[in-house]
């Protein structure tokens, strides 16, 4: 490293910065210690992260190559197994199915995400501000709600004999739903996890949206309208090419954070009905911790993991580029 | 004319359509905490009880060991932001005010560790758990909630210290300060706001926190390590249809985070821009 690879000179580091500052002399050249400065710094978090980040993740791959289940975890033994669990889930039906459910899933809500966010965003640049106030406490206490209490608020609201929702349904002529089941079917329980997860990540996008709207200078909009552009093109050549980098890291988010959701999916109806609404997360725990072969389910977490990774990738590339402008 | 009033209250309009949208899941989760069991199960919702009752909040805090997730919530989760936040000062500081080698790499390792798949890596920690014989105790869940929390911190308190300008800081060495009370003195009390911004993200993760407390600490009864986010999902499954019960259950498990969010506000926007937008 830099720092072995410069001349060392050994001198207390509030001397070498006191006496360049007091006295005017040219610095004097970085001690030792300063130069090792940043490392002492940081080596409290790289030793978290080593110990309490990169553990689980190495063991996750290691696990994934073992035959463990109940019997082997209670005995202590270690049985590798090789390639046998990734064979077995890559020729696996269910396996695949949850791929494609996954992304799926993650696809719909982003889409939905990105476009309300959006769309809020820029109506919060329009209101007046009473208006734009009451929006965002609105916003801001969806957005704090808790996953866990927000599910349960939602399967009280999608209940099938009490919830409001079935009620305003029904005396909206839709009669059929005057007593539905959201959680007998597979659309159903979809829809409101879906709901759910839009309804509180909206905010974010909108907020944030909103906070960069407020950095275009007004000309350019007067410009664009000079020049007899409407609403769509504005946002369109003025919009969205000052807020580019906000789209980018904002939609990969929203993609990263649907794509492992779990406590919805878990507290709205367990990946109920049959399975059918487990994601690759869910499938992981499920297969894992509620089935005991936690081999297998360490497996399809490193093909979750992997998949991640590619998702990860693209975008990096732009933050690195934006990162040297930093 | 006519246009122009259209064009003039459609905003308004669909305002009031979304704010009704957000805020009506929240609404109905008080509502229904304080509504008499009658009022909860009829056949036309009450949408504005004029007859309130505590009830529900009995039966909800009298349920087994509610006090002590409560306590067990707090410890965790205010133990895990505290050590990411003295962990974190050090490592931003480096990294938004140093030139060193390494320095980019560190930042894409705090990058990708914000986005760590904590959801899949339950087995592989529950088994590093199991084997250092800690299941069932805050020890490891407070380790693992401040590793969940301290990307997060890093980056958002870096973008805080880069906000503030290098020169306060030379000043104050020109003025006999070592770089260490130049920090002390001059740029930590100008993060106050950037660290309880970053505190309140923290706690928000931290508290709502449900996949690795469910299988490491499974064990129920007197004593045990569970959280809230745990009894609120079981909650359900204990009370059946009791949705009063149910409701002031999940008040009672949101409150606090809604508070700190409403108290903290204009910083959590603030906040949050300046780590999400850049540039």
């Amino acid at each position: 490293m830099a720092v072995q690879s410069e001349p060392v000179r050994v001198q207390s580091p509030k001397r070498a910065a006191g006496d360049a500052l007091n006295s005017g002399r040219p610095f004097a050249g970085p001690s030792l210690l300063s130069r090792s400065a940043p490392y002492l710094l940081l080596l409290p978090a790289i030793l978290a992260t080593l110990a309490l980040l990169g553990w689980p993740l190495v063991k996750t791959f290691e696990l994934s190559f073992q035959n463990l289940n109940k019997r082997q975890l209670i005995l202590h033994l270690t049985e590798w197994n090789g390639f046998a669990n990734y064979t077995d889930q890559l020729t696996s039906s269910e396996f695949w199915h949850t791929t494609g459910r996954t992304i799926a899933f993650t696809a719909v809500n982003v889409v939905l995400i990105m476009g309300g966010g959006t769309l809020v965003g820029l109506l919060l640049n329009r209101l007046g501000k009473k208006m734009r106030i009451l929006l965002q406490a609105a916003l801001m206490l969806a957005w704090a709600m808790p996953i866990v209490a927000a599910a349960t608020v939602f399967s009280w609201l999608f209940d099938s004999r009490f919830g409001v929702v079935n009620w305003v349904l029904d005396q909206l002529g839709w009669h059929d739903m005057a007593d539905y089941n959201w959680y007998s079917s597979q659309t159903g329980t979809f829809f409101v996890i879906v709901l759910l997860i839009v309804w509180q990540s909206i905010p974010f996008v909108a907020f944030n949206m909103y906070a960069g709207l407020t950095t275009i200078p007004a000309e350019l909009y007067e410009a664009a309208r000079m020049d007899g552009a409407g609403a769509w093109r504005i946002f369109r050549w003025v919009v969205f090419p000052s807020l580019k980098p906000f789209f980018l890291s904002t939609t990969f988010l929203e993609i990263i954070w649907v794509f492992k959701s779990f406590a919805q999916i878990l507290a709205v109806n367990a990946g109920g009905p049959q399975g059918l609404t487990q994601t690759l997360p869910f499938y992981a725990y499920i297969q894992g911790t509620g089935n005991q072969h936690y081999g297998i389910g360490a497996t399809i977490a490193v093909l979750t993991i992997l998949m991640l990774v590619v998702l990860m990738a693209y975008y990096f590339r732009i933050i690195l580029k934006q990162e040297d402008e930093l | 004319m006519r246009r122009s009033i259209i064009g003039r209250s459609w905003p308004n309009a669909i305002a009031v359509v979304l704010f009704v949208f957000f805020i009506f899941p929240v609404y109905w989760m008080f509502s229904t905490a304080f509504k008499q069991n009658s009022d909860i199960i009829s056949k036309t919702p009450v949408f504005f009880p004029l007859r309130g009752t505590l009830e529900h909040f009995g039966t909800a805090t009298g349920a087994a060991q509610f006090w002590e997730m409560v306590g067990n919530s707090f410890t965790v989760t205010v133990l895990a932001v505290l050590g990411s936040l003295v962990i974190a000062t050090l490592a931003s500081f480096a990294i938004a005010r140093m030139k060193f080698r390494g320095r980019k790499s560190f930042v894409l390792v705090i990058m990708l560790a914000q986005m760590a798949p904590w959801e899949v890596m339950t087995i592989a920690v529950y088994m590093i758990v199991r084997d250092g014989d800690m299941l069932n105790s805050l020890v490891p869940l407070t380790a693992f909630y401040m590793m969940m929390v301290l990307p997060f911190t890093i980056w958002t308190l870096r973008g805080f210290i880069a906000a503030v300008p290098k020169e306060l800081e030379e000043s104050a060495m020109v003025d006999g300060c070592t770089r260490t009370q130049a920090f002390v003195k001059v740029v930590f009390p100008l993060l106050a706001p950037g660290l309880m911004t970053t505190s309140l993200f923290g706690f928000i993760t931290a508290w709502n926190e449900l996949p690795l407390v469910l299988i490491l600490n499974k064990a129920t009864g007197p004593g045990s390590a569970q959280t809230l986010p745990l009894w609120l999902t079981s909650f359900q499954s204990l009370f059946g249809d009791d949705w009063g019960a149910t409701m002031a259950a999940s008040t009672l498990f949101a409150i606090p985070v809604l508070i700190i969010f409403l108290f903290l506000q204009r910083n959590a926007v603030g906040g949050m821009t300046a780590g999400a937008v850049k540039g």
